[in-house]
């Protein structure tokens, strides 16, 4: 197991240094003057220039990203140009405002997920499980931004039972964990958690599928065992792989959250990224995308290690 | 010489059978929720593309007198948009853009992901490697992450967001490329066709191909649903087409103040893309289930 | 039923026979192939031996058997002769020409032909029967129609009539037909030498026996060798001249059929035949010859590999590899210390005393 663990351990540092690249190489494929957002539209070249050899812009592209690396281990990811604050800080706020929202949607999409993927395979071509794979497929085609405004049309508009955008008085600094706050997250959340449960509903009903129709199964009913031990073993069976889609699914929640939160203003990862593409703030840009990119990698590499601690199969592999 | 016979089966029929691609038609064809999606598809597109025939209102042409008229306003059924426009003649129309921008990305990165799967996978070794790891990369990011990062750097456009989508969708076109060649690569009639001295081009095309496209190409149809509401997000986040465009995502974003006055006409644009997006999704299951001729 | 003259005359010339009866057919030496296994992170990485140092010779007509447990590198050997991976070296000489050198792999390829054992998976799922007969030939050179024709005209060879079977897909006949279909795509190419690779193991006892007879009246038709691959003692003694016992990649024994089955000298043939299931219920076996699984390929034990398991293994026997030694003029050979005179192994003959 240790041996596992350190080998997918090293087998990352190759794929986050090269998400680095991107993450650094995406503001070289910007079109016009990466200063254009700070720059006055009068400045003088001397300014520009000044303002050039402090960003770092007039060094060679491999220094700069050398430099730029180096100063991300140190936590310095730079200082956004529209606010001026240092970007790692701000991000990291950000960020736990999204991890909130994803952990509260993955709580209701897992869960439906899980249910209804169980019943469908359980009680495969019944009624139950057209009904079951009829949202499944719902949730994974519907435009989630869409929905989360028909959501806000219904309960914020029509019936006016919760609020429609934003974190609450005060905003994100101010948030508590009462009734008043948490309101905010409701409607969010429950558009996060439709395309989650969805694919959760269909992996887990093709696995449920695939493993009731395996001999084991037929000689464990064989043996006179009761239905719900059965069902306990089928669980058991799908588990690690219905675990690792779920740890992806988080990822994606956490990284694709850009729709949502502009929909209803929550002020998180998604919000600021769209703030730094829409004000050409390149360094926050840079490092929104680093931040949420690692996080993705980092997720990935757990849920591989969590399966293979419950799975016996892949330890040896 | 005598000749030993399988005599139960040998006194069978004399049957023309009938090809793979024919069986798996007459199974599709059978299929009432595949056919039902395929002919809503098939409308959309055909209105769409012959929009300008079939008597609508302009779609660019707005009205300050009659903005955001509720369904089923006497000439104008789908009521009117914020700015007056005819929401009927503007879904329809919107329907050349949001299709294009789509379904084309995932047209293209069937096409190069196709190709460096295939190559990948029957070649394999360094190249596999190469390839393989290169896509690593890109699986490091979620996809609309991904998709936005290459968009909001780009800049705003069309052109802009068909190439990071097509950026997005390529790696997973090709993972799935790969894996089906690897498969198919290992099987042995395909060594037999080695055997027989055949070189790697023809083996390409008379064993690969045909038993490697049908699995990418329905893996890529379900892709065009994810394409349909990523190319509308873009849009809806002002990273696709500009107003006065008639386009789906753009159509909800500029409608979003609306759904304190007339919340039902805001909401239209999201059906089409919704109808589309599930329309793909089912198709693709409908061909998955149809390709499986072994049940 | 259509007659012999008419099919030769679609029929792709077979490659020339060049030395006469006297050469054998095809000579393999020192054929060796070694995979590696990709270690751990802090693992040096192995190799497996699938194949090592494999040498033998199939005289023309001749029908040569090789056995052994699965893993002991039968498959791996059959692949290397028909070029279907690289082996890492070793000479394969088909009709006293080399291949790669005298021979080309296209070439080759025309004079050796392969049956393979999983009978679906060897066919185009997506091609008519017919057409996947045409394939080989059209290759090389034949019109489609004529391809086609033949392909129609060897389906009667194998049995199986042509108006029914030529335009049906694999999914649509049997497990018996579809090796018939294989078996009639391989001589398409008119081969000298054909290598049937666990061609008969997959079926049912009754159609193995139909396509045994099969495989029989072919090769008197087409004057075809055969190289007959198969864990199936009972089909090799039945199908074979000569055989050939695989332990761990090694060739332990090789000669005449009759011979081997009455005399073995090797203890691993001895315990291979001894595990035989008897169909005489008086006669059954008792104790289990051989005890444990084979070893590990990735680590073969040293000196001779089988000494891990053998009951009369003694310290020289983990020390020194046996050499594959003649030890009667019917060219039976076998690689044990017991069976070598004057080896020094207690139970081996005195040098000079046969």
């Amino acid at each position: 197991m240790f041996s596992y663990v350190a080998r997918r351990v090293v087998y990352a540092i190759p794929i986050i240094l090269s998400v680095a690249l991107v993450c650094f190489l995406l503001v070289h494929i910007t079109p016009g003057d990466p200063l254009v957002a700070v720059l006055p539209a009068d400045a003088s070249q001397e300014l520009a220039q000044q303002l050039r050899v402090a960003y770092g812009f007039d060094k060679p592209l491999p220094v700069q990203f050398g430099l730029w690396v180096w100063r991300a281990l140190h936590g310095d990811l730079g200082s956004s140009i529209a606010t001026g604050r240092p970007v790692l800080a701000e991000v990291l706020n950000a960020v736990r405002n999204t991890v909130m929202l994803a952990v509260f949607a993955a709580a209701i999409g897992f869960t439906l997920g899980l249910f209804f993927g169980l019943i469908a395979g359980y009680f495969r071509d019944t009624w139950v499980d057209k009904v079951a794979t009829s949202i499944a497929i719902a949730g994974v085609s519907v435009p989630h931004y869409w929905l989360g405004m028909v959501l806000v049309i219904i309960f914020s508009v029509q019936l006016n039972w919760l609020p429609a955008v934003g974190a609450g008085s005060g905003g994100s600094a101010a948030w508590a964990w009462d009734w008043e706050h948490m309101k905010y997250l409701i409607l969010p959340a429950v558009t996060t958690s439709v395309i989650p449960m969805g694919i959760v509903t269909r992996t887990v009903r093709a696995l449920t599928g695939d493993i009731l129709s395996q001999d084991f199964v037929e000689a464990l009913r064989a043996k006179g065992l009761q239905e719900f031990k059965v069902f306990r073993h089928v669980i058991k069976n799908a588990a690690p792989t219905a675990l690792a889609v779920m740890g992806l699914q988080l990822g994606y929640m956490l990284g694709g959250s850009i729709l949502i939160e502009t929909v209803f203003s929550w002020p998180g990862s998604g919000l600021l990224l769209n703030s730094a593409i829409f004000q050409r703030d390149l360094p926050l840009l840079q490092g929104t995308i680093l931040v949420l990119a690692l996080f993705f990698v980092f997720l990935n590499l757990l849920v591989d290690i969590a399966q293979a601690s419950i799975d016996p199969r892949i330890k040896r592999a | 010489m005598t000749v030993i016979t399988d005599t139960a089966l040998q006194a069978a029929p004399v049957t023309k059978a009938r090809g793979y691609w024919a069986t798996v038609g007459r199974r599709i064809s059978r299929d009432k929720v595949s056919m039902a999606c395929a002919v809503i598809l098939l409308l959309i597109l055909l209105a769409a593309i012959f929009a300008p025939y079939l008597g609508l209102a302009d779609p660019y042409q707005g009205s300050m007198i009659r903005r955001l008229r509720a369904i089923g306003t006497p000439n104008y059924p789908l009521g009117t948009d914020e700015l007056g426009r005819d929401m009927l003649a503007r879904l329809i129309y919107g329907g050349r853009l949001s299709l294009l921008i789509g379904i084309l990305p995932v047209i293209l990165a069937f096409i190069i992901g196709t190709s460096l799967g295939l190559v990948a996978g029957y070649v394999g070794g360094k190249l596999n490697t190469a390839i393989m790891r290169t896509i690593d990369v890109f699986y490091a990011f979620p996809s609309v992450l991904l998709a936005i990062a290459i968009s909001g750097a780009l800049g705003a456009g069309i052109v802009n967001s068909i190439v990071s989508l097509t950026i997005v969708f390529v790696p997973q076109i090709t993972r799935v490329a790969e894996s089906v060649t690897t498969g198919v690569r290992n099987m042995d009639y395909v060594e037999a066709a080695r055997a027989s001295g055949a070189d790697t081009f023809t083996i390409m095309r008379v064993h690969m191909l045909g038993n490697v496209l049908g699995s990418i190409f329905v893996y890529a149809t379900g892709l065009i649903s994810v394409s349909m509401i990523l190319a509308a997000g873009l849009s809806f986040l002002g990273l696709g087409t500009k107003p006065p465009e008639p386009e789906w995502g753009l159509m909800l974003n500029t409608l979003r103040t609306a759904i304190y006055v007339n919340p039902w006409v805001a909401a239209l644009p999201g059906v089409m893309i919704f109808a589309v997006s599930i329309c793909f999704n089912l198709l693709s299951d409908g061909m998955r289930s149809a390709m499986d001729i072994r049940n | 039923m259509t007659d012999t003259l008419e099919i030769t005359d679609k029929m792709l010339e077979p490659l020339e026979d060049i030395g006469g009866d006297a050469q054998p057919l095809l000579h393999v030496k020192g054929l060796t192939k070694h995979f590696p296994v990709r270690g751990g992170l802090f693992a040096p990485s192995k190799t497996v031996r699938a194949v090592d140092d494999v040498s033998f010779a199939i005289g023309k007509g001749e029908t040569v058997g090789i056995v052994g447990e699965s893993g002991c590198g039968k498959s791996t050997t059959a692949r290397l002769l028909m070029h279907l991976m690289p082996r890492d070296s070793g000479d394969i000489v088909f009709d006293g020409r080399a291949v790669g050198r005298e021979l080309t792999l296209r070439e080759l390829r025309r004079g050796m032909q392969m049956v393979f054992q999983d009978s679906y998976a060897s066919l185009n799922p997506r091609l008519t029967i017919e057409e996947s007969i045409a394939f080989g030939p059209k290759v090389h050179g034949m019109a489609d129609k004529t391809a086609r024709a033949l392909a129609r005209d060897l389906l009667g060879k194998v049995g199986l009539r042509p108006e029914v079977f030529a335009n049906r897909y694999p999914h649509e006949v049997s497990g018996g037909q579809r090796q018939r279909v294989n078996i009639a795509r391989a001589l398409a190419l008119s081969p000298r030498l054909v290598i049937l690779d666990e061609a008969v193991s997959a079926l049912d006892k009754s159609v193995e026996a139909q396509v045994l007879n099969l495989l029989v009246d072919l090769k008197r038709e087409f004057g075809l060798t055969y190289l007959f691959i198969s864990h199936d003692l009972n089909v090799v003694r039945y199908i074979s001249d000569r055989v050939l016992v695989m332990y761990l990649g090694e060739v332990v024994e090789l000669g005449p059929v009759d011979d081997v089955w009455d005399a073995p000298a090797h203890p691993y043939t001895r315990a291979l035949l001894a595990a035989m299931p008897s169909t005489d219920p008086d006669n059954r076996t008792e104790v289990p010859p051989i005890t444990g699984d084979p070893p590990n390929p990735i680590e073969p034990p040293s000196g001779c590999r089988f000494h891990t398991r053998c009951a009369f293994a003694e310290a020289m026997c983990g020390e020194s590899k046996p050499l594959l030694t003649e030890i009667t003029a019917s060219g039976h050979q076998t690689a044990c210390f017991m069976a070598i005179p004057g080896s020094g192994h207690s139970k081996a003959p005195r040098a000079g005393v046969q």
